[in-house]
């Protein structure tokens, strides 16, 4: 468990973060803006052999459209498992998730294809590109899957990898970019579909600090440019308090704590 | 995920595993060749065998009876209904050339006769041939000449025949012979009688034919000597059924033993046969012959067919190795594809995909083999009938239908191979197909 201060918000606050070497201002949303994401009683329990593993017990959740709501934890505590119920990949075995208008839990394997591929986007932490496929193409797929005309497609996956300036890298494959131009092709992909919620599972845990904080850095920009609600799976503290505008804090498969970061970074 | 899209993802998808996906499409292809080369001899033998038997004029041709002629009275049953018995003279003739869809009607005149050449007797039949039989086939590769025209005093004479006459048979062509033989002359006296003459006739020997055009229907047997059908009807050489007119009895004008009508094609046949008997006359063809050649050549084809599938259906087993392999290589990727949004159908169509393309490459690949198998087939038996001096024969075809079963079997072939793995993939958990390094 993380001995963290945690500041209850109300209304919309003012919060500070750190972009590159500048400090930027974002708007955090308030109790009145729109629920984007809304757990109730969800519990993801697994049986392994004779014993039964409790992945996530019981957690109830909100979030709010535009938050960027990091879910921290230490290593087998449930963030990932519930960063998966919450992005339609996993169901749970009991509770309630509701997203845009929905409940997962009650969702169609069809249904649920849908709702990955139209409201959400993903980010992991390998960044799980094709390795036969160019930049460009990768950007495309979720494109092809969601059958947007070939005349459309062009232009938004140059506007995606405009946005995480690797349009003149388009033609490259994988293997040819650094780890960190890799994970910003994934942000775009997972940009493409124009998704409501940005889900990202460890998106720094395979960098660099440095480049960590400019993946972050992007994050909050997409973020701020495009009214995004967010929700990261990270193990690092700081990172999280950096950037983050909420932290929820898992431990074996329980919500411990869930609050607002103190406001200002430097 | 449309068509289009899932085509080019799959494709792209067997490239990255080129070898392997390659020597599966190989195995399906060989598969494919052989069932094409199976059938393409199937074919090819049913075509030569049907095409000699319709060149012969055998299937497109009913043969026309006095009713009660061969028939024999028939059991009481038919003989109770049995219509007006009708002449097979020349109205009768004329009546059923104005029949649709027949080509020509043409009198069957064979009779015994005693051939004079080089002063000796030789007894043979004449069979009298109408000018159309010369695209029968049966004088293909003949010596000499065809008759020049229906009322030409020629000759042409079978080879077993012309041995009689002469060792050197070669040199007989552009000699003369005499056929002696009995000329019926009618009666004035009203009775319908005749009297029976002696006759010379003396015939210039234009040809030998080694096959035996004038065999089959007609009664006296084989005719070996061949003349115009109109010099043989000019002769009024007395034939069997000139008794039948005497005891008859009355006058009337000389009938036919029987007569051979020649239709457009096979498929009037059954028409004209049926309108002949309508009009009072018997009438049978071989039709009928003909179809049990079909099915015998049908069941040929399904025999080869079935032998050959064995090969496909080895081919099968590499279509699923390959693709339960693709499935474990490319488990992450499933895991990320389902992450961005595909459904399990999308999944599972891709690996569908992915095992038609093999199938239609592979089937393209196979047609093409099999046919070259074919063509291998025949140049090997060609060289063969060569050395045995025979003529050459097509014993392989590869029709259009072929090309487009050989190539739909193997992608259907192919996809149901394809329904394991990709029901499989489709069924792989997202997040453990994430988790897989």
């Amino acid at each position: 468990m993380y001995p963290l201060p945690l500041t209850q918000l109300s209304g919309s606050n003012v919060v500070l973060s750190e972009r590159a070497s500048n400090i930027h201002m974002t708007t955090t949303p308030g109790p009145t803006d729109p629920i984007a994401l809304q757990l109730d009683h969800v519990s993801r329990h697994y049986t392994l052999g004779a014993s039964a593993i409790r992945a996530v017990d019981d957690v109830s959740l909100t979030i709010r459209t535009g938050e960027f709501v990091a879910l921290l934890g230490s290593s087998g505590s449930g963030k990932s498992t519930l960063l998966n119920l919450m992005a339609g990949l996993d169901r749970p075995t009991s509770g309630a998730i509701h997203a845009d208008g929905k409940n997962l839990a009650a969702l169609s394997s069809l249904e649920l294809a849908c709702y990955r591929r139209n409201t959400i986007g993903m980010v992991f932490q390998s960044f799980n590109l094709l390795p036969r496929m160019t930049l460009a193409e990768n950007v495309e797929l979720p494109l092809r899957l969601a059958e947007v005309d070939h005349a459309e497609r062009d232009a938004r996956v140059t506007e995606a990898l405009q946005r995480v300036k690797l349009d003149k890298r388009s033609a490259h494959r994988p293997a040819e970019l650094s780890g960190g131009e890799q994970q910003r092709t994934a942000i775009a992909r997972a940009l493409v579909n124009r998704p409501k919620i940005l889900f990202a599972d460890e998106p720094t845990g395979n960098l660099d600090s440095a480049t960590g904080e400019n993946i972050m850095n992007l994050l909050i920009e997409i973020k701020e440019t495009l009214g995004m609600t967010i929700v990261m799976v990270t193990h690092e503290r700081p990172l999280a308090e950096k950037f983050a505008s909420r932290l929820a804090i898992m431990g074996d498969g329980k919500l411990l704590s869930d609050g607002a970061t103190t406001g200002v970074k430097q | 995920m449309k068509l289009r899209d899932m085509t080019e993802l799959a494709v792209r998808n067997l490239r990255e595993a080129i070898f392997r996906n390659s020597l599966t499409t190989l195995g399906v292809a060989v598969g494919v060749a052989s069932l094409v080369a199976m059938l393409s001899l199937g074919v090819g033998l049913q075509q030569l065998a049907s095409n000699r038997l319709t060149k012969s004029g055998l299937f497109d041709t009913v043969f026309v009876t006095p009713k009660l002629n061969l028939r024999g009275g028939g059991p009481p049953a038919a003989a109770s209904q049995k219509p007006e018995t009708r002449l097979l003279d020349e109205d009768a003739r004329q009546e059923i050339t104005k029949l649709p869809n027949v080509i020509e009607v043409f009198p069957q005149i064979r009779f015994p006769t005693e051939v004079r050449f080089d002063g000796k007797p030789f007894p043979t039949v004449v069979a009298g041939m109408p000018l159309s039989s010369k695209l029968s086939g049966a004088f293909d590769g003949m010596k000499g000449n065809f008759f020049s025209s229906e009322t030409s005093d020629e000759a042409i004479l079978q080879i077993e025949f012309a041995k009689e006459l002469s060792t050197d048979t070669a040199s007989l062509v552009g000699k003369t012979l005499a056929i002696r033989y009995a000329e019926r002359q009618q009666l004035d006296d009203g009775t319908g009688g005749f009297s029976i003459v002696p006759k010379e006739k003396q015939l210039n020997i234009i040809g030998i034919v080694e096959t035996e055009p004038a065999s089959g229907f007609g009664g006296y047997g084989n005719g070996r000597l061949l003349i115009p059908i109109g010099v043989a009807q000019s002769l009024r050489a007395a034939q069997v059924n000139d008794l039948r007119d005497v005891v008859r009895g009355g006058p009337s004008k000389p009938t036919y033993a029987s007569l051979t009508v020649r239709a457009k094609s096979t498929s009037n046949v059954d028409d004209i046969e049926a309108a002949v008997k309508k009009m009072g006359f018997g009438a049978f063809s071989l039709l009928d012959a003909s179809k049990s050649l079909k099915i015998f050549f049908r069941v040929l084809d399904l025999l080869l067919g079935l032998f050959a599938s064995l090969a496909l259906a080895v081919a099968t087993l590499g279509i699923v190795n390959t693709l339960v392999m693709a499935i474990l290589e490319r488990r992450r990727e499933i895991g990320v594809l389902k992450a961005l949004g595909a459904a399990d159908s999308d999944v599972k169509s891709l690996f569908f995909v992915e095992a038609g393309v093999m199938g239609f490459v592979g089937g393209i690949a196979g047609v093409i083999l099999g046919w070259l198998i074919g063509r291998a087939l025949t140049l090997a038996t060609n060289i063969y009938l060569k050395r045995q001096d025979l003529p050459g024969v097509e014993i392989s075809s590869v029709p259009l239908w072929l090309v487009l079963f050989g190539i739909g079997f193997a992608v259907a072939v192919s996809l149901i191979a394809g329904l394991y793995p990709a029901s499989r993939a489709a069924k792989l958990n997202p997040v453990e197909a994430l988790r897989y390094e």
